[in-house]
C-alpha cells in the first residue's frame, strides 16, 4: 500500500482535530476522510489511533461494519443502483446485472483502470421514479437497461475511452 | 426554477409573481410541480419548454395552461387545484403539514405557517402536563413498533439525572420508505420543534439528529434550519424568556440499516459498532453516554407540534380506537400514483391503493401490497378492505413498520420477493447474535435452491422451522421480524411455493432458471429484430411461414438463451411470451 504523503498527513490531523471538543468523534472524523481521500487505508486509521487514543482494532472494526467507509479507493465514478424494493420490483436487479456486464466486474468492484465502482444500494429514497441509479451522487431516474450501455459510454467519452 | 426567474425578470414582472422554492409535494410519479398562488393552480410534468407558456398565459394572461394539468386515471377529467385531485382529496396532513407549501430554508415562511406556536404552548404548561397531554393524544411511535410515544417520555421523565437526552431517529433505512427524507426536506422546523418539546418534557438539554448519510439534501436543510432556529434563539440558552436552554446536534449515519434500531443508533452516537445490545436497561433509563434518553421517529416528532398546538383532543378526533391520528405512507410499485400520502389511521388498504393510488398500471390485477419494509408482511386481495392500523395489521401477519406500502401485480414472484428481503437482511445482520447471522444465512439459501428449481417439501419445511427459530431467538428486532416475509408469503402463497418445488414452474415467470421465452409461430412475423437485439445468438430462423405472413418466423433456442428479455422489449408483434 502507498505510503501516505506529508501534506496528506498534515490534512487527516487537521481533521482529527476539528472534532476535539466532541465526545465520541470517531465517525465524523471516518467519515471526513472517507470523502476527502475515498478510503480509508491501515496507515490512515494508526495516525487517527495515534491521535485519538482509540486502538486501530475499535478503529478497524467501525470502518469494516459501515458500508460507507472503504479500505480500497473507489473508481472515479461510483455507479450506485438502487435495489430498495420499489426499484427492485421494477426491475433494478436487471440494470445492475447490465452495468455488471457491460463493465466486466461484479457489484462492490472497481474496474482495473479505476474508472468505475458498481455498488448496490439498498434505497436511496427515490421510489417515485424507480427504477433509479446514482452517479456520483447524480440521480438517472426511470433506468432501463437499454439505456445502461449507453450511460456507460457517455462517462467513458468524457475521459476519452474508447467504448 | 432558475429559467422561471430569469424570464421574469427579463419581462419585469419580478414585482408581480415571486419564485418560491418548497418541499416534496409528495406525488413523485407526476413530478416536476409547479404551483401558482393565489389561483392555486397546480401543473404537473413541467419541463423547461413549459417555463414560458406557463409565464405568458397564466402569470400574465390569468389563463390555465391545460395541457400542463393533471388527469384523474379513472375519468380522465382535468383537474385545476391540488385539492381536488382525487390522490390529495383522502389525504389529511399532519406531519407533512407545510411539506411542499413552504420554504424550507427560511425560517420566516414555517414562522407564518404557526411553526412554534406549540412551543411557546408546551413551555407555558409544566413537563408533566406536556406529557399528559402527548399521552391524551394517543399518539404511538411512526418508526414501526407503534410504542406510546407519551409513556416513553414518562419513563425518561422518571428517570432521575441531571443530563438527558432526546434523539431523532432519521436512519430511515426500509426499502421502499422515504417519508422521513421528505418531511426533513419539506419543514425540518417542524421536527426541531417536536424535539425541543420533548427536551422540555422529560428534562433534556440537547437533542441529536441521527440522519442517514444517503439523505444530503435533508442533512443540508436540517442544518439550515438548525443556524436559523439557534440565530433568532428558539434554540440555545432561555428559549423564549423562560430559563429553559436546549440545543441540537446533528450526527450522520455510515451506512448500516440496523443502526435505525434505538440501542444500536445509540452506539452509533457513539462512535462505535452501530450494533444493538439486550433490553433492558431500555435508553430512558441508561442511553446515550449511559445517561436518561428518548429515541422518537422523524415522523413521530414532527406530529408534536401538531397536539401542543391544536390540542391533544384534536389530534385523537381521527383514527382508529386504539391508533389515533394519521400515518404518512409511501405508496410505491405496481401502482399508478406513486408518492408520499398521509391518511388517517383506520383508511382500508382498497382506499390507499384505488382512490388515492389509482389503481394498477396496464389493467394488470392485484397479487399484495407488502407493509413494513423487511420486518413486515404481505397482503392480498381478501385483505384489501381491512382498516390500516398498528394492532389490526400485526393481527393479519404484517405491520405497520415505517410505512412503506409496495404495491405488486401478478408479474410479481413471491418466493422471489421473500428472498429479496432475505438477501437484504442477511446483508445487514450485524452478526452479533448466532441465530440472525446464520439463520438469515440459511434461509436464504433454502430460498435461493428453491427459485432455482432444486428445492424439495422438506426444504419448505426446514423454512418454517428455521423462521420460527429465528424469530424467537434473536437479539433485536432486525432477527425477530427478519423470517416476517417468508411466513407471509408463505402463508398467503403456498401454492406458488409449491409450483416451485413440484412442478418446477415459476408462475409470475420471473425466475430465471423456471421460465422459458418461446415464439409464437402464428403471430411471428419473420422480421427478424428479435435475432438482431439477442446478445445470446440464440435465436434462429425456422422454415415455418404463418398463413398471411411473408416471412419465415423466428424460433428461440432455450438451451442458449441467457433469459436477459431483450427480444420480447424489441418485439412490436407481441409474438413473444414467457412460459
Amino acid at each position: 500500500m502507498a505510503k501516505i504523503n506529508e501534506a496528506a498527513k498534515q490534512q487527516i490531523l487537521e481533521i482529527c482535530n476539528r472534532y476535539k471538543d466532541e465526545p465520541t468523534p470517531l465517525i465524523m472524523i471516518l467519515s471526513d476522510i472517507q470523502n476527502e481521500y475515498g478510503y480509508i487505508p491501515l496507515e490512515v486509521q494508526e495516525i487517527v489511533s495515534k491521535e485519538t487514543g482509540i486502538s486501530v482494532a475499535e478503529i478497524y472494526g467501525v470502518v469494516t461494519f459501515y458500508s460507507f467507509f472503504s479500505l480500497t479507493p473507489k473508481g472515479k465514478y461510483v455507479i450506485g443502483c438502487c435495489l430498495g424494493t420499489a426499484c427492485y420490483v421494477k426491475g433494478g436487479q436487471q440494470v445492475i446485472d447490465k452495468f455488471s456486464e457491460i463493465l466486466g466486474i461484479a457489484p462492490g468492484e472497481t474496474t482495473s483502470d479505476g474508472l468505475f465502482t458498481l455498488d448496490a444500494l439498498r434505497c436511496i429514497g427515490a421510489c417515485g421514479i424507480a427504477p433509479a441509479i446514482t452517479i456520483n451522487g447524480t440521480v438517472y431516474p426511470k433506468m432501463s437497461v437499454g439505456q445502461v450501455p449507453q450511460v456507460v459510454a457517455e462517462y467513458k467519452a468524457k475521459e476519452g475511452v474508447p467504448a | 426554477m432558475e429559467k422561471f426567474e430569469r424570464i421574469l425578470e427579463e419581462r419585469g414582472l419580478s414585482e408581480k409573481a415571486t419564485v418560491n422554492q418548497v418541499g416534496c409535494f409528495g406525488f413523485c410519479s407526476q413530478g416536476p410541480f409547479v404551483k401558482i398562488f393565489p389561483e392555486d393552480t397546480l401543473y404537473r410534468l413541467v419541463k423547461l419548454e413549459d417555463v414560458e407558456e406557463i409565464i405568458e398565459k397564466d402569470i400574465v394572461g390569468g389563463e390555465v395552461v391545460e395541457r400542463l394539468l393533471y388527469v384523474e386515471p379513472l375519468t380522465g377529467e382535468k383537474v385545476s387545484k391540488q385539492d381536488d385531485i382525487n390522490f390529495y382529496k383522502k389525504q389529511r396532513r399532519v406531519a407533512l403539514r407545510g411539506c411542499g407549501v413552504i420554504n424550507p430554508e427560511d425560517i420566516n415562511e414555517a414562522l407564518g405557517m404557526g411553526a412554534f406556536i406549540g412551543l411557546k404552548r408546551a413551555l407555558s404548561m409544566t413537563p408533566q402536563e406536556v406529557i399528559d397531554e402527548v399521552l391524551a393524544s394517543g399518539i404511538r411511535g411512526r418508526g414501526g413498533a407503534g410504542f406510546p410515544t407519551g409513556r416513553k417520555w414518562q419513563f425518561a421523565k422518571n428517570s432521575v439525572s441531571d443530563i438527558k437526552y432526546v434523539v431523532c431517529n432519521g436512519d430511515e433505512g426500509d426499502p421502499g420508505a422515504f417519508m422521513d427524507r421528505s418531511i426533513l426536506e419539506g419543514n425540518p422546523l417542524g421536527v426541531i420543534e417536536g424535539m425541543v418539546i420533548a427536551g422540555y418534557a422529560i428534562g433534556a438539554q440537547n437533542g441529536y439528529f441521527y440522519v442517514r448519510a444517503e439523505y444530503p439534501t435533508a442533512v443540508k436543510r436540517l442544518r439550515i434550519a438548525i443556524a436559523q432556529a439557534r440565530e433568532i434563539g428558539l434554540l440555545g440558552e432561555n428559549i423564549m424568556g423562560t430559563g429553559f436552554s436546549f440545543d441540537c446536534h446533528l450526527r450522520l449515519g455510515a451506512g448500516a440499516f440496523v443502526c435505525g434500531e434505538e440501542t444500536a443508533l445509540l452506539n452509533s452516537i457513539m462512535g462505535k459498532r452501530g450494533m444493538p445490545r439486550p433490553r433492558p436497561p431500555f435508553p430512558a433509563v441508561k442511553g446515550l453516554w449511559d445517561q436518561p434518553t428518548i429515541v422518537n421517529n422523524v415522523e413521530t416528532l414532527a406530529c408534536i407540534p401538531f397536539i401542543l398546538r391544536e390540542g391533544a383532543e384534536e389530534f385523537a378526533k381521527v383514527g382508529t380506537e386504539r391508533s389515533k391520528g394519521t400515518k404518512v405512507f409511501a405508496l410505491g410499485g405496481k401502482v399508478n400514483n406513486v408518492g408520499l400520502v398521509e391518511v388517517p389511521m383506520g383508511t382500508t388498504l382498497r382506499e390507499l391503493i384505488y382512490d388515492i393510488g389509482g389503481g394498477i398500471p396496464g389493467n394488470k390485477k392485484f397479487k399484495a401490497i407488502q407493509t413494513g419494509g423487511p420486518s413486515g408482511g404481505c397482503l392480498t386481495e381478501e385483505y384489501l378492505d381491512e382498516p390500516i392500523d398498528f394492532d389490526n395489521l400485526v393481527a393479519k401477519g404484517s405491520m405497520m413498520g415505517s410505512g412503506g406500502a409496495i404495491v405488486m401485480d401478478e408479474d410479481n414472484c413471491m418466493v422471489e420477493v421473500a428472498k429479496f428481503y432475505m438477501e437484504f437482511i442477511c446483508d445487514e445482520s450485524c452478526g452479533k447474535c448466532t441465530p440472525c447471522r446464520i439463520g438469515t444465512k440459511r434461509m436464504l439459501e433454502i430460498l435461493t435452491k428453491i427459485t432455482e428449481g432444486n428445492g424439495t417439501m422438506e426444504d419448505l419445511a426446514a423454512l418454517e422451522e428455521l423462521s420460527q427459530t429465528v424469530s424467537t431467538n434473536s437479539l433485536c428486532a432486525l432477527g425477530q421480524t427478519a423470517a416476517n416475509p417468508i411466513n407471509s408469503t408463505i402463508s398467503h402463497f403456498r401454492d406458488e411455493y409449491i409450483a416451485h418445488i413440484v412442478d418446477k414452474k415459476c408462475p409470475a415467470h420471473v425466475c430465471k432458471k423456471l421460465m422459458q421465452y418461446v415464439i409464437d409461430p402464428e403471430k411471428c412475423i419473420g422480421c427478424g429484430m428479435c435475432q438482431r437485439g439477442c446478445p445470446a445468438s440464440c435465436i434462429t430462423r425456422t422454415d415455418y411461414i404463418a398463413p398471411k405472413h411473408k416471412l419465415a418466423s423466428m424460433k428461440i433456442d432455450s438451451s442458449k438463451c441467457v433469459k436477459c428479455g431483450a427480444c420480447i422489449s424489441t418485439c412490436k408483434f407481441g409474438a413473444i411470451e414467457k412460459r
